[in-house]
């Protein structure tokens, strides 16, 4: 981020099944759809659950920790004057097989590492806010 | 292997047929594809009256760039084709599923002789500018479009190209296997050592492994010499019933069997394993097919849109066991074209041109009938292996030579 506001960001449509995620941010929550028979995390969301099939899946806050699942530090302009970012895969800590694609902010490039532990941070664009992570401080591993 | 022959093996590709290839070319795509279809034709020793079924990927609706090339009914008007069969779409194991499917459709007697091409464009359309991203070049905040589908959990946080998702691949692979770019980078080398034999590829020069270490970085690890390369050009199959075979002018190329499950997630970033992704899928149920096995195979054509797919299907087909592939390639010579399993030797997509799967099947044909000119393999090659695909795409093929 720089002092002249937030970076370009391509967005998401919020008018459907997904929106909730997109403007969840807004209170600083992370939310996903859950199942509430069996609590499995829906994502990307569906209209039931994919372990047992319940079509009782509701969006419910998560604690916003994951770790670094893996990363790569985008160099090419695919957007003009686009600065260099760590994209990251960031496994969810409540059910670590459902990751999401984000970019990791307040770390050097050098610094990232696989197995990273972090903690989600919204970048607000308009009415979406854009879940990222951050180091979680004191965290290494 | 279950105890009923494979359908796909009452399929042959009875021709083979290519376009001029080369960067900005300003020719249409079915001018391309016309020119294609009927090398193909003739070298299957066809008459187009004979065609009587078409297909073709990704088909109609899927996207500009050059990437999509003609849809069938253009293809079928331009050449005034009497189908009995036809088939277009970008849903299924990869590239290949339109070669599959015409397998298919020639096994169960809805078609004798199907042609099948893919071209693309993509030079011509990113014309001087730099490589375009899947919508990277417009859209946004500010009233622009917004995005939904897969794209909204990507493009948001500008991992706006397949080499950034596959980026992550390889970042997985140095965690989990000690992958190095040095090994990777054999991937390219052998690349472009076969690309100075094939006068059609895109890049000829000699390339060191100096010059591959030096390139620049597009998303870590993968550098500028681990990303295809854009090219105009069309690649034309014609896949006939087996009946056909002894009769073609050159040897016919056998279907023994195709690759095509797709067990994980069908996603980029929620597939479980994220070193292997669907290839490993497809390459297990094509050897669920066929009594041969992967030391069978004397020629091995596998996609490398990003050199790390080559190495993830090295695996997934049973060349190395899971996350050896770097030790496998290491120092080159086992992937050279006198090495124990020559690879992509026509130069693949990253020397040879980004034909999009296609070029590997054309040159798994041309090898096989040993038509492959100064880069043909040794020892009258039986046996190929070509894979399509990367991520949660994917799709295999064994030929064989008929005769």
């Amino acid at each position: 981020m720089t002092a002249s506001g937030p970076p370009f960001r391509l967005l998401p449509r919020t008018d459907g099944d997904s929106g909730f995620f997109w403007t969840s941010g807004a209170d600083g929550l992370l939310r996903f759809l859950h199942c509430d028979a069996c609590r499995t995390i829906v994502h990307p969301p569906a209209p039931c659950c994919p372990a047992c099939l319940s079509p009782d899946v509701a969006p419910r806050p998560v604690s916003g920790r994951g770790t670094v699942h893996s990363f790569t530090v985008n160099h090419q302009q695919w957007i003009p004057g686009a600065e260099p970012s760590v994209v990251a895969l960031v496994a969810i800590e409540e059910q670590p097989d459902v990751r999401l694609t984000t970019n990791l902010v307040g770390v050097g490039d050098d610094e990232v590492h696989i197995g990273m532990p972090v903690e989600v941070t919204f970048e607000q664009h308009e009415e979406v806010y854009l879940p990222l992570f951050r180091p979680v401080p004191g965290g290494s591993r | 292997m279950s105890a009923a022959e494979p359908l796909e093996r009452r399929a042959v590709i009875s021709g083979i047929g290519q376009s001029q290839v080369g960067r900005r070319l300003g020719r249409s795509d079915l001018d391309l594809t016309v020119q294609a279809a009927l090398a193909a034709v003739a070298d299957a020793g066809l008459t187009r009256d004979d065609i009587d079924g078409l297909a073709t990927y990704p088909g109609m609706g899927a996207g500009g760039g050059g990437f999509a090339g003609p849809p069938s009914p253009d293809v079928q008007d331009a050449l005034r084709l009497r189908l009995n069969w036809h088939d277009g779409g970008g849903e299924g194991p990869g590239q290949m599923r339109s070669v599959i499917t015409a397998c298919l459709a020639v096994a169960a007697g809805l078609a004798r002789h199907v042609l099948v091409y893919r071209t693309v464009t993509e030079s011509t359309a990113q014309g001087s500018g730099g490589r375009q991203g899947i919508g990277g070049s417009g859209g946004g905040g500010g009233g622009g479009p917004r995005f939904s589908g897969f794209l909204q959990w990507t493009l948001p946080f500008g991992a706006v190209s397949a080499v950034n998702w596959l980026a992550l691949v390889a970042q997985r692979r140095i965690h989990e296997f000690g992958l190095t770019r040095t090994q990777l980078g054999q991937i390219a080398l052998n690349g472009r050592r076969n690309a100075s034999l094939n006068p059609a590829a895109i890049y000829r020069e000699p390339l060191s492994m100096e010059d591959y270490l030096a390139a620049r970085t597009i998303s870590s690890p993968l550098c500028l010499f681990d990303c295809d390369a854009p090219c105009d050009g069309s690649t034309a199959l014609v896949v006939s019933h087996v009946d056909y075979a002894p009769d073609t002018p050159h040897p016919a190329c056998q279907v023994d069997a195709v690759g095509t499950a797709l067990r994980g997630r069908p996603s980029w970033d929620q597939f479980d394993d994220m070193t292997t992704m669907a290839a490993r899928d497809a390459g297990a149920s094509l050897w669920e097919r066929t009594d041969l096995r992967p030391g069978d195979v004397d020629v091995a054509e596998l996609y490398d849109g990003f050199s790390i797919l080559a190495m993830v299907w090295l695996e997934a087909l049973g060349f190395c066991g899971r996350g050896e592939s770097g030790p496998f390639v290491e120092g080159g010579r086992r992937i050279a074209l006198d090495g124990e399993l020559p690879l992509n030797t026509a130069g693949g997509q990253l020397s040879g041109g980004r034909l999009h799967g296609f070029g590997f099947l054309h040159e798994a044909c041309l090898q096989l009938r040993g038509e492959a000119g100064e880069r043909q393999v040794p020892g009258n090659p039986e046996v190929a292996a070509v894979a399509n695909g990367g991520g949660p795409i994917a799709g295999a093929m064994l030929l064989t030579r008929f005769r």
